[in-house]
C-alpha cells in the first residue's frame, strides 16, 4: 500500500504579522496540516520573485506567501508594493503553465490564528488536490 | 525615407557644429542589406553616414544609460519611450538629451523578407511608398511593406515619439482599432498543461545566449540575476528549468516597462518568440494599474507606486 501524498509547501511568512499569527496559533494549540516549511521575511515586499521560483525548482509542490493586511505594515507600505508584484508574478507564472492552485497569497494579522489555521488547511487541500508538481524541478545538480 | 535620412543629417551636422551635444546616436548601414547597426557620430564631418530606412529596429535607447556626455539620438516611437523610461529612472538626465524624433512607419522584419525569397540572396533593398523592392544576382522583386512588418510594430499604437526636440517629418497617423492582445488571449484561454507546453516548446531553441536582454534597453543592470554565483539563481546549464528561469525572470523585470519594442525578439538568434512573455505582463499592467510604460515623463513605473485600493482578488 502507498502512502497518501502529502506534500511540501513552502512558506513565507512576514515577521510582523504572519509569523505572529503562526506563533499565535501554535501557542493556542490549534490543528493545522504539517505540510508547510516556514521561511521568516522581514516584510512581503522583501520576497523577490526568485525565492518563488528557487522553492519550485528544488521540489516545492506549493508555496505559500502571507504578509500584513493592507495598512498594517511594520514599514508603512511594504505590502502594498508587494500587492503589485505578486499579482503580476501570480499572471506570468500561471499563464506560463504552472498550475493555478500551486501558488497562494494571504493576509493575516499577528491575532489572527484561525485565520492562519484555516489558511493553512485551505492551502494544503488545494496543493494536495494537484498531486505532486512536475514541472517546475530542476533534475540535474545545481553547479556554479 | 530620402527625406528623413537628408533631415536627420542635417540635424546632427547642426547639432556637432554648434557643440550643442558631443556625439549623436544613430543608424549607419550595415555591412549587408537589412541590417542598420547603430553608430554614434562625434564629428561633424561624419554626419553623412547617418541613415534611416524600414530596418532600423535596434533600440537605440540602449546606449544611453549611464552616459555623461551631452547626447543627440534618432528615436523612433518604441525608443522614445524607452527615453522616457531611462529619464524615470535615473539613468540619464533630461537635459543632456537632444532627441531627434522620428515618426515612424513600421519597421521590417529581415526574416520574413529572406523567407520569402528563399535561396535567392538580396544584395540591395530599396524603398518606394508601400513597397519593398530587394533585388539580387539576377531578380528583382517587390513586396508589400505591410506583409513584412515586425510583429510587434503591426500591433503598434505610439509610432509618434513621445517626447522630442525635433522631429525629422510630420507625425504619422496612428494605428486604429489594433487589438493588441489577440496572441495573449489565446494562450489564456488554453488550461494549464496545454499553456506548459507551448511554452515549452517556444524556448526549446534557446541557447542561452542572453541576446535577448542585451539589446534590451531596460536591462542595465551592473551584474545581472543570471551572472550572480551567490546565491545561485539561475543554473549555467541548458537545462529546462534554467532556461525558464531565465525566461521568467527576465520578463518579471520587464513588468511594467517594457515599451514593446521587439528588439529582444529581433536579436534572438533561433527566433523565439520572446514578447510572448513581456507581453502578458503588459497586458497585465494594462488591465490592472491601466498603465502604460514611458507614456509621460513625470510619472513612475508601476511597481514603484501602488494605490491602496489595488485589485486583490488572489488574495485570501
Amino acid at each position: 500500500m502507498s502512502e497518501p501524498f502529502e506534500p511540501k509547501i513552502i512558506t513565507f511568512l512576514c515577521n510582523w504579522c504572519s509569523y505572529g499569527g503562526a506563533d499565535l496559533a501554535g501557542v493556542s494549540r490549534l490543528q493545522y496540516p504539517p505540510n508547510i516549511r516556514v521561511v521568516r521575511i522581514p516584510c512581503s515586499g522583501r520576497l523577490d520573485p526568485k525565492f518563488i521560483l528557487a522553492s519550485f525548482r528544488r521540489g516545492a509542490d506549493g508555496v505559500w506567501v502571507s504578509g500584513c493586511h493592507p495598512g498594517d505594515c511594520h514599514y508603512i507600505a511594504g505590502n502594498y508594493f508587494a500587492r503589485r508584484k505578486f499579482a503580476l508574478l501570480k499572471g506570468l507564472l500561471e499563464h506560463m503553465g504552472i498550475e493555478p492552485g500551486r501558488l497562494h497569497f494571504s493576509w493575516v494579522s499577528s491575532a489572527e490564528a484561525t485565520k492562519f489555521q484555516q489558511v493553512v488547511t485551505e492551502v494544503t487541500k488545494a496543493v494536495k488536490a494537484l498531486g505532486p508538481a512536475q514541472h517546475f524541478i530542476k533534475k540535474l545538480p545545481e553547479v556554479a | 525615407m530620402v527625406e528623413y535620412i537628408k533631415k536627420i543629417q542635417e540635424t546632427a551636422k547642426r547639432l556637432l557644429e554648434d557643440k550643442t551635444v558631443d556625439a549623436v546616436i544613430g543608424y549607419r548601414q550595415g555591412t549587408i542589406p537589412m541590417m542598420n547597426e547603430p553608430v554614434l557620430i562625434r564629428r561633424a564631418d561624419q554626419a553623412d553616414q547617418l541613415y534611416w530606412d524600414s530596418f532600423c529596429g535596434v533600440n537605440l535607447a540602449n546606449y544611453l544609460a549611464k552616459r555623461k556626455e551631452r547626447l543627440a539620438v534618432v528615436a523612433k516611437g518604441c525608443d522614445s519611450r524607452n527615453i522616457v523610461i531611462h529619464i524615470q529612472e535615473g539613468q540619464i538626465k533630461r537635459d543632456q538629451l537632444i532627441i531627434i524624433g522620428v515618426p515612424c512607419q513600421g519597421m521590417l522584419d529581415r526574416r520574413k523578407v529572406w523567407a520569402k525569397l528563399g535561396n535567392q540572396e538580396p544584395l540591395s533593398v530599396r524603398e518606394e511608398g508601400d513597397q519593398l523592392l530587394v533585388s539580387g544576382k539576377g531578380f528583382e522583386e517587390s513586396f508589400k511593406k505591410s506583409d513584412l512588418l515586425q510583429d510587434n510594430c503591426a500591433v503598434c499604437i505610439h509610432r509618434n515619439p513621445v517626447i522630442s526636440d525635433e522631429l525629422v517629418a510630420d507625425p504619422v497617423v496612428e494605428q486604429q482599432g489594433i487589438e493588441q492582445y489577440e496572441d495573449v488571449r489565446a494562450v489564456e484561454a488554453m488550461d494549464a498543461q496545454a499553456r506548459w507546453d507551448y511554452f515549452e516548446k517556444l524556448i526549446a531553441p534557446c541557447i542561452r545566449c542572453y541576446a535577448c536582454r542585451n539589446a534590451c534597453p531596460l536591462c542595465y543592470c551592473p551584474t545581472c540575476f543570471v551572472d550572480e554565483s551567490r546565491p545561485q539563481w539561475v543554473g549555467k546549464s541548458l537545462d529546462p528549468t534554467d532556461v525558464r528561469t531565465f525566461h521568467y525572470l527576465r520578463a518579471f523585470h520587464c513588468a511594467g516597462r517594457c515599451t514593446d519594442c521587439g528588439a529582444c525578439e529581433r536579436a534572438c538568434p533561433v527566433g523565439i518568440k520572446v514578447r510572448q512573455f513581456t507581453k502578458k505582463l503588459n497586458k497585465d499592467v494594462w488591465e490592472r494599474y491601466q498603465f502604460e510604460a514611458g507614456m509621460v515623463l513625470d510619472g513612475r513605473p508601476p511597481l514603484d507606486v501602488y494605490r491602496p485600493d489595488d485589485p486583490e482578488e488572489f488574495i485570501k
